[in-house]
């Protein structure tokens, strides 16, 4: 089967605009993460949303509509580990591990409640790109629209407050604001992005793409740039290789991203020798 | 009655029920250059963070161009160069263009050329700031905080990483901005000499207010000669000639 034969099925359309989308909303916001440390959120809030997927599933909510559901629970779930951060008594890493591990503790008690692990839940897990629903596509859509307009509008806030948290606060940025703002939405990317690469490699949707154009050593806007690149060009290619080879999505989508990483590493090193 | 840049009564700073700050109380007027001296875990830095409201006391107030600082909204009119970056990533990507210009608006592209050729780094401002040395870097900063022409400048031990032509530059500078402009200084430094040399006033601290006054208050001041040695305050008070200011 060819490339084109494989573009004209809509479920194979739908993921690849679903996947582009949500790719571009984690690389874009990973690249403020990674910086400012909190790169191993999204692996807590993937943990929070197992545990909010399995009460939507025990509820009986229609699977149509799991992605909506979840997300309030891993939203408050953000706050708390920003408000645990800001009390400086425990540190961000801690504050990480705090709330995803109730998150993945509830999960476990809920889904033996709701009778074990059942097919549903396991598609959360591991992630799969290629069953996002119209209603999941639209969320993706006005949640990228949503987080491309806050970084252009709150641009030169999170640029100060990504380089110095406390030099920020004194050139008037409302570093409260900002960061509630960056987390919330950091938690709505990590629901969109269980959809594709599931639960279990969120992280590696917000981490890898940043980590990737940070290699090349360029401008904080062409990183941003060059991380939303990253992203979608290992998306697409995921999921066409998945395709033809019969591969998971997400598992492919995030060795893609890897090898990514490791080519422009090697590449870099390389040239640094040779200078 | 000039208007105070700066007001602060009766400040108490604690951390972990510490006393780190004590009873603080003082003016700073528009126009004034206010040196803070003292020693080594005195609590200079503490008090500037207080001022700027990255540390919430626990007793008192502080007024800043009149207004609480709680209401104060007004940050462009304040330009702070702290000690050293909190965290400075390495591997931050921003260039030395993009962390001079951070919260300024891009039309004042000339004036970010100017002062980038007046730090000497007008050569590095495409590079990446991870990429600079420590003295680079505070120049950049120093650069970063000039640029937004601020009323009043606050320095934190500003020139501990700079060689001394630069610093020098630096302190002139500020001096001229002070005596032309009438940007209100204020500056930490463990650098009495200078200090004493350019500062209209000193204010010296050990988690209490030692010393307030003027220079010339300073060099007379039996205290400071008990505790600085009758040499050492000589050598700070005559190395420079405090009447070229009065």
């Amino acid at each position: 089967m060819g490339i084109c034969e494989i573009l004209h099925y809509d479920f194979v359309q739908r993921a690849i605009l679903a996947g582009i989308l949500i790719g571009a909303i984690c690389s874009l916001l990973g690249v403020f993460l990674v910086l400012r440390r909190f790169s191993l959120i999204g692996d807590g809030l993937a943990h929070v949303t197992f545990g909010s997927v399995a009460v939507v599933l025990l509820l009986g909510i229609s699977p149509f509509y799991v992605t909506l559901a979840a997300l309030p629970i891993v939203i408050i779930s953000s706050v708390v580990i920003l408000k645990l951060t800001s009390t400086k008594r425990i540190p961000g890493d801690a504050a990480i591990g705090i709330v995803s591990s109730i998150g993945i503790a509830a999960g476990i008690i809920l889904a033996s409640l709701s009778g074990g692990y059942n097919i549903d839940l396991f598609s959360y897990l591991f992630g799969n790109i290629l069953t996002v629903n119209q209603t999941e596509l639209l969320l993706a859509f006005i949640f990228f629209i949503v987080v491309a307009a806050t970084i252009i509008f709150f641009y030169n806030d999170l640029f100060a407050l990504t380089f110095d948290e406390e030099l920020a606060k004194t050139m008037g940025v409302k570093t409260d604001k900002i960061n509630i703002i960056l987390f919330m939405l950091t938690a709505v990317a990590a629901v969109l992005a269980m959809r594709v690469a599931g639960i279990m490699l969120v992280s590696a949707m917000l981490i890898l793409p940043p980590l990737t154009a940070l290699q090349l050593s360029i401008s904080f806007r062409m990183t941003i740039i060059a991380s939303l690149i990253f992203s979608v060009l290992s998306v697409i290619s995921g999921i066409i290789i998945s395709f033809l080879l019969n591969l998971p999505a997400g598992g492919t989508i995030v060795i893609i991203n890897a090898a990514l990483l490791l080519l422009v590493f090697g590449v870099g090193k390389i040239s640094a020798l040779q200078r | 009655m000039p208007l105070n840049s700066i007001r602060i009564d009766d400040l108490t700073f604690c951390y972990n029920r510490l006393e780190i700050l004590s009873d603080i109380s003082f003016t700073v007027n528009k126009g004034d250059y206010l040196g803070i001296v003292g020693p080594n875990g005195s609590g200079k830095s503490t008090l500037i963070k207080n001022i700027l409201g990255i540390l919430k006391p626990q007793k008192g107030s502080i007024n800043l161009f009149g207004q609480s600082l709680n209401m104060f909204r007004d940050w462009n009119k304040i330009g702070y160069l702290p000690q050293r970056l909190s965290a400075l990533n390495a591997h931050f990507p921003g260039t030395v263009a993009e962390i001079v210009q951070m919260g300024i608006s891009k039309s004042q592209f000339q004036i970010l050329k100017n002062i980038l050729e007046l730090m000497g780094i007008g050569h590095l401002a495409n590079r990446l700031i991870g990429e600079l040395s420590y003295g680079e870097q505070q120049r950049a900063m120093l650069a970063h905080t000039l640029l937004g022409q601020p009323d009043l400048l606050i320095f934190d031990e500003p020139t501990t990483a700079l060689d001394p032509e630069t610093r020098d530059i630096f302190y002139t500078q500020i001096d001229e901005l002070n005596r032309h402009n009438g940007t209100t200084i204020v500056l930490v430094t463990h650098d009495t000499g200078l200090i004493g040399k350019y500062a209209r006033n000193l204010l010296y601290i050990d988690k209490k207010i030692i010393f307030s006054g003027t220079f010339k208050d300073f060099c007379a001041s039996a205290d400071m000669t008990g505790f600085f040695g009758a040499i050492s305050q000589h050598t700070i008070c005559h190395q420079h000639d405090p009447s070229v200011r009065n």
